[in-house]
């Protein structure tokens, strides 16, 4: 079973070669032909990253309120607003974007719904912990002024939540961009469409230009926010 | 009237908010700039929209198609028991794949951990070389290293036990050389001055302080593997997800909402199943930051 694993290091060489044997760092030129196209479809993935952590933000941020103990207007809300947030967190982003590819068509479009409503799942939790931690004392000093619930969220609760649940969402981009790489396996918009059909027609070039590019990409990223997320933790440790 | 009391020990407003950062608002605790935040992010959710090409009349199309499917959905049935066993079949070679391959991952990553964490090999090159290697293999998604794989070893779940384990092999590697470097030197040196050699201090120093640690991780990621390897079936990889997005490719939305709450079930009975021996080997913290 295990007989054709060493192999791999065969195909790591190979997708490193270009298609007349020189290693590919011979002629990036023509390893990189596709570069600009490329670049637009990475663009495209990290669009679609980016506008569904944004819309899950906001989707995320009003759920979470619904599911802290401390908020929530009552029990029932609060529980049925965990288990629809559990499920949305427990069934893959592909399995949305196979579905909303079936409804909105093949595109971005359910690629950006799918990472949105899977994100809105995974950090619903923790947004809901950070809400629960908050220092009651401003929300009872805007009640007794006679502030509705929704000013008291804006002006009581926001300014304390606010740093912690934007590091979430930034933690939360860093891992889409990756889920949104392969988003366009299933047709649903970015780069992985064209990687999958590198890989499966054995353009082997076209396949590492496309790993080296996301890796590259991924890690910026990754490197970026890690920075922004520091600097957040920092204002929240000077409250 | 005075407009203003003495300063208490001449402390002046730059003073008081150096000693005392506790009381004074934290930059994005000023108004200006959460709303300033909250407007920028709505502009580039409205510029964003507009670059994909989403006109709210295909949005609402799409939601009243996808309401339409939600209600083919109801209720959940496979049809045949006989189509029951495979589907359960499948789950349960999902599972095998989330278990096999966190496994492999852990062997491989432990080694390579050793070798990223500063604290085991003084040297500065493999040190820089195992973690560079490790980022690379984490910045490839699992979905992808399973088409490589099958490219490699062909279609079918050891490619996608492989798959499992090489993306988790870089998660691994990371967490356990934090982990390593976190340890307490003392026991090391403790074995090392009672005359026992490199291997003696790795064995009986430094293993009994992470191995909880490790444990739990392993624990932690084989949970969340079972959620992935679902989707790896839908490149071909073994498992579950290849009936799954073959039934939502012809339709049939039955299988597709059964085959959905077999997998809920599925993940929430190993949750149950393992948080149990996780909490109990490290108690209630967070294991995982990514």
């Amino acid at each position: 079973m295990l007989a054709n694993i060493h192999r791999l290091p065969d195909y790591v060489v190979r997708i490193f070669r270009l298609d007349d044997g020189r290693p590919v760092w011979m002629d990036v030129r023509d390893w990189m032909w596709g570069f600009t196209y490329w670049m637009k479809l990475m663009g495209e993935t990290v669009l679609i990253a980016c506008l569904g952590t944004v819309t899950d933000a906001i989707g995320g941020f009003v759920l979470c309120f619904a599911a802290s103990a401390n908020i929530a207007p009552n029990r029932w809300t609060r529980s049925s607003a965990r288990r629809c947030l559990e499920f949305c967190r427990t069934v893959p982003e592909l399995v949305f974007a196979l579905l909303f590819v079936q409804a909105f068509g093949l595109g971005p479009l359910p690629g950006v719904l799918a990472i949105a409503i899977h994100t809105a799942g995974a950090p619903g939790k923790p947004f809901a912990e950070a809400v629960e931690n908050i220092d009651m004392g401003p929300v009872e000093g805007a009640t007794s002024c006679g502030a509705s619930r929704i000013q008291a969220i804006r002006y009581a609760i926001m300014p304390q939540v606010a740093s912690n649940i934007a590091g979430y969402a930034l933690l939360r981009f860093e891992i889409n961009v990756r889920g949104a790489a392969v988003m366009g396996f299933v047709g649903a918009g970015g780069i992985g469409q064209d990687l999958i059909e590198a890989i499966r027609k054995f353009y082997y070039p076209d396949v590492s230009a496309m790993l080296v590019l996301i890796v590259l990409c991924v890690t910026t990223i990754d490197l970026a926010t890690e920075r922004l997320r520091h600097r957040l933790l920092g204002w929240e440790q000077q409250r | 009237m005075k407009a203003m009391r003495p300063r208490a020990g001449g402390l002046d407003a730059p003073s008081a908010r150096s000693r005392f950062p506790g009381s004074f608002p934290s930059p994005l605790q000023s108004h200006g700039v959460a709303t300033a935040v909250f407007r920028a992010l709505l502009g580039i959710l409205g510029w964003g929209y507009s670059i994909i090409g989403v006109s709210p009349m295909r949005f609402l199309e799409g939601i009243g198609k996808l309401g339409s499917i939600a209600l083919l959905m109801l209720p959940p049935d496979t049809g045949t028991w006989s189509k029951f066993l495979v589907y359960l079949h499948a789950l349960a070679e999902t599972v095998a794949i989330a278990l096999l391959g966190t496994l492999a991952a852990a062997v491989v990553a432990f080694p390579v951990a050793l070798l990223a964490s500063r604290n085991v090999l003084a040297s500065r090159v493999v040190h820089f070389a195992s973690r560079r290697i490790l980022d690379c293999v984490r910045g490839v998604d699992e979905l992808i290293w399973a088409l490589v794989w099958i490219n490699v070893v062909g279609l079918g779940p050891l490619a996608g036990v492989l798959a499992v384990a090489t993306a988790n092999a870089g998660i691994f590697g990371k967490l356990f050389s934090e982990a390593i470097e976190a340890s307490s030197r003392g026991p090391v040196e403790g074995v090392l001055s009672t005359g026992g050699n490199d291997g003696h201090a790795l064995r009986y120093g430094l293993l009994p302080q992470v191995v909880p640690v490790l444990l739990s991780q392993v624990l932690y990621y084989f949970e969340s593997n079972t959620r992935s390897a679902t989707i790896i079936g839908i490149v071909g990889a073994g498992g579950i997800g290849l009936h799954l997005s073959e039934q939502i490719r012809v339709l049939e939305y039955q299988h597709v909402s059964a085959i959905i709450l077999m997998i809920l079930v599925a993940v929430a009975s190993i949750d149950r199943l393992s948080s149990g021996p996780r909490l109990s080997i490290v108690g209630n913290r967070p294991v995982a930051r990514t």
